[in-house]
C-alpha cells in the first residue's frame, strides 16, 4: 500500500508541474506581452513598461516560470493588478463561499442519490424504479443554472422564502448565511444526484446478482438484511469512483451557478478577473483550479486502492 | 422503457431541433437582429407565435437561431474530439505497453485534469470572448474521452484469432487498426459521440450564459437565459422558453443514445438496464 501511494504520490507531482508549464505557456507566452494585453490598445508604452517591470516581465520565459513556480511553492500566488492585493489574500476570502457550497451540493446529492439508486434497485422493474430512472433522466438534461433560475423564479420571486442572490457573509451568522448557499447547492447537487442515483442503482443491482449475496440469502438473511450488510457497501466503489470524477464538473458548475446567484465565490472573482484582464488571478485561480481536479483523483485511486487490495499492483 | 421506444422518441425531440437549426439557414420568421421597441415583451400570439423578449426581438426567431449555435458548437466538439481521440486511442493500443502508449495516456490524464469551463476560461483570458473559444474548449475536453474509449476496446479486439490472422497475413499495425480494429468499435463511437453531443449542448449553454460562447448580437440559449434573469421579476417568461429548448434538446440526445446503444449492441442490453 506504501509503495502505490508513494508511486501515485510521484505522478500527481508529474501531472502538477506539467499542468503548470500549460497554464503558463498559455497565459504567459502565447498572447506575447501580458502586460501590452492587460493595459489595452490605447496604453501608454511608460506605464507599460512599469506594469511589464511590475510583474517581473524582464526575465527570460524560463526564469518567469521558475519564479511563478517557487512563488506557489511558498504560497505566494503574485499580486493581483487591479485589486492591488495578493492573490492568495483574495483566494482564501471567497475559498469561504466556494468551499461551503462545494459541501453543502456534496452532501445534499448524496444524500438524494444514494437512497434513491438503493431504492430503484431494491424495487428494480416496479414504478419506483420507473419514477426514479424518470427523474434521474429528466436531472441529467436540466442545465443547473437554468434549475438555479427556476429555484430564484418559485422560491425567490413567487415565495418570497429566499433572496435571490447575495451572500450576508459568515459574520451575518451561521444560518443566513446557509440559508443564502441553499438555493445554490440545491442547483448545483441536482445533476450531480442523477448521475449519481443511477450509478448506485447499476452497482447494487449488478453486486445483487453475486453468488456470496445467493449464499447470504441461503444461510437465511432476508433480501433487505443482504443489501444492507452485503451489498451497499460493495456497490459504494463504483460510487466512490465516480463521484471523484464528478468533482471536476462540480468545480466548474460551482463557477457558474455563483454567477446565477451573484455569490462572491472563486467563480465570480475568475469572471471578475476575465473582465479587467487581469492575468496574474486568471493564471493562479486556474492553476489552484486544476490543483484541486488533480488532487481529489489521487486521493479517490487512494481511498479505492484502501478499499480494494486488488487495485494496489497496477 | 425499450430501447426502440427511447430511440423513436429521442430521435423525434431531436429531429425537431436539427430540423429548426437546417431552416434558420434559409428562412426565420423575424430578423433576430433588428430591435423594435413598440413591440417589445409581447404576449404569444399573432405576428409572433411565442411572443416576444425586451426588445421586441421575435422568441421563436430566436430560438431557431440559438439551435443552430448550440447544434454547431457541440458537433464540431465532438468532430475535434473523435478526429483526434480516435486515432490517439487507435496508436495507444497498437502499441500497448510501450512508450507511445504511456505518453498518450498520460497526456490524457492532463487534459482531464483541466474542465471544459477551465480551458474556456483559459483561452478566454487571452483571447477574448467567442463560440470558436467554446467549441474549442469542449473539443479538447473531448479528446481524452473518445481517445480512452477507442483505447479501451481496441486493447481487447487486439487478443482475438481473428487479429491474430491479419497480423499472421502480414498485415501491419496500422492497416489492422484501420481495416480491423476501427469498424468493430464504431458502434461504440457512435453511442459515445450521441453521449458528448448532448454533454456539449450543455457546456455550451453554460458557456454562454457566463458570456464565454456566442457574442451578441448572434443569439443563443444561454445567453438568452442570462439576459432574460435581469428581468425574472417583470418578464419571467422569457426565462422559460431557453431552457425547456436545452432540456428537450439534451434529453432527446439521451434518449437517442441508449436507444441507438441498445439497437446497435444487443450485448450490452442486459448490462445497461
Amino acid at each position: 500500500m506504501l509503495r502505490y501511494a508513494f508511486r501515485r504520490l510521484l505522478s500527481l507531482g508529474l501531472s502538477l508541474l506539467a499542468a503548470s508549464v500549460v497554464i503558463f505557456a498559455v497565459i504567459e507566452v502565447i498572447p506575447g506581452d501580458p502586460a501590452a494585453y492587460m493595459l489595452g490598445l490605447n496604453a501608454d508604452p511608460a506605464a507599460v513598461a512599469a506594469l511589464r517591470d511590475e510583474l517581473g516581465l524582464t526575465g527570460s520565459p524560463l526564469a518567469r516560470y521558475l519564479d511563478w513556480l517557487g512563488g506557489m511553492l511558498t504560497g505566494d500566488f503574485g499580486r493581483s493588478y487591479t485589486y492591488r492585493v495578493p492573490v492568495a489574500d483574495l483566494v482564501a476570502q471567497r475559498l469561504w463561499v466556494s468551499l461551503p457550497l462545494a459541501a453543502y451540493a456534496l452532501t445534499l446529492s448524496t444524500a438524494i442519490a444514494l437512497p434513491a439508486g438503493l431504492w430503484a434497485a431494491a424495487r428494480r422493474g416496479g414504478p419506483v424504479d420507473f419514477g426514479v430512472m424518470g427523474a434521474t433522466q429528466l436531472g441529467i438534461a436540466v442545465p443547473n443554472f437554468w434549475f438555479a433560475m427556476l429555484l430564484v423564479l418559485v422560491f425567490a420571486v413567487k415565495l418570497n422564502w429566499f433572496s435571490a442572490g447575495g451572500f450576508p457573509g459568515w459574520e451575518a451568522g451561521l444560518v443566513p448565511g446557509l440559508k443564502a448557499l441553499t438555493l445554490p447547492a440545491v442547483a448545483l447537487a441536482l445533476p450531480q444526484a442523477a448521475i449519481l442515483a443511477r450509478v448506485m442503482r447499476s452497482a447494487l443491482i449488478e453486486t445483487l446478482g453475486q453468488d456470496y449475496i445467493r449464499s447470504a440469502r441461503a444461510k437465511g438473511l432476508t433480501r433487505g438484511q443482504a443489501i444492507r450488510r452485503h451489498a451497499f457497501r460493495n456497490a459504494l466503489i463504483p460510487v466512490l469512483t465516480i463521484l471523484g470524477l464528478q468533482f471536476s464538473f462540480l468545480i466548474a458548475g460551482a463557477i457558474i451557478i455563483e454567477n446565477v446567484f451573484f455569490l462572491p465565490g472563486l467563480g465570480r472573482l475568475i469572471f471578475q478577473a476575465i473582465t479587467q484582464r487581469d492575468l496574474v488571478v486568471v493564471e493562479s485561480m486556474v492553476m489552484l483550479l486544476v490543483f484541486a481536479v488533480i488532487l481529489v483523483t489521487f486521493l479517490v485511486d487512494l481511498a479505492y486502492a484502501a478499499v480494494d487490495p486488488r487495485l494496489r499492483r497496477r | 422503457m425499450t430501447g426502440r421506444v427511447q430511440l423513436v422518441i429521442g430521435g423525434a425531440l431531436s429531429a425537431v431541433f436539427l430540423v429548426a437549426a437546417a431552416v434558420s439557414l434559409v428562412w426565420v420568421p423575424h430578423d433576430v437582429a433588428a430591435l423594435n421597441i413598440a413591440d417589445r415583451l409581447r404576449p404569444p400570439g399573432g405576428a409572433y407565435p411565442l411572443g416576444t423578449d425586451q426588445f421586441g426581438r421575435d422568441l421563436l426567431s430566436m430560438l431557431m437561431v440559438g439551435a443552430r449555435s448550440s447544434i454547431a458548437v457541440a458537433l464540431v466538439a465532438v468532430g475535434i474530439g473523435m478526429g483526434l481521440g480516435v486515432p490517439l486511442g487507435l496508436l495507444a493500443a497498437a502499441n500497448r505497453g510501450g512508450w507511445l502508449d504511456e505518453l498518450v495516456m498520460r497526456m490524457n490524464d492532463l487534459i482531464f485534469a483541466f474542465p471544459a469551463l477551465v480551458i474556456a476560461i483559459l483561452i478566454t483570458a487571452v483571447f477574448g470572448p467567442s463560440a470558436v473559444n467554446a467549441i474549442l474548449a469542449i473539443g479538447i475536453f473531448n479528446i481524452p474521452v473518445f481517445a480512452r474509449v477507442t483505447r479501451g476496446a481496441a486493447l481487447s479486439l487486439w487478443t482475438l484469432d481473428y487479429i491474430l490472422a491479419a497480423r499472421v497475413a502480414g498485415k501491419g499495425a496500422a492497416r489492422i487498426s484501420v481495416e480491423h480494429i476501427l469498424p468493430n468499435i464504431a458502434n461504440l463511437l457512435i453511442v459515445q459521440g450521441s453521449i458528448q453531443f448532448s454533454l456539449g449542448i450543455l457546456a455550451e449553454a453554460g458557456m454562454s450564459y457566463v458570456g464565454l460562447g456566442a457574442q451578441p448580437p448572434t443569439p443563443s440559449w444561454g445567453r438568452m437565459l442570462a439576459e432574460a434573469q435581469t428581468m425574472i421579476y417583470t418578464a419571467p417568461a422569457l426565462a422559460i422558453l431557453p431552457g425547456l429548448c436545452i432540456v428537450l434538446l439534451v434529453l432527446g440526445l439521451n434518449l437517442m443514445g441508449d436507444g441507438l446503444r441498445d439497437a446497435l449492441d444487443p450485448r450490452l442490453r442486459r448490462a445497461a438496464r
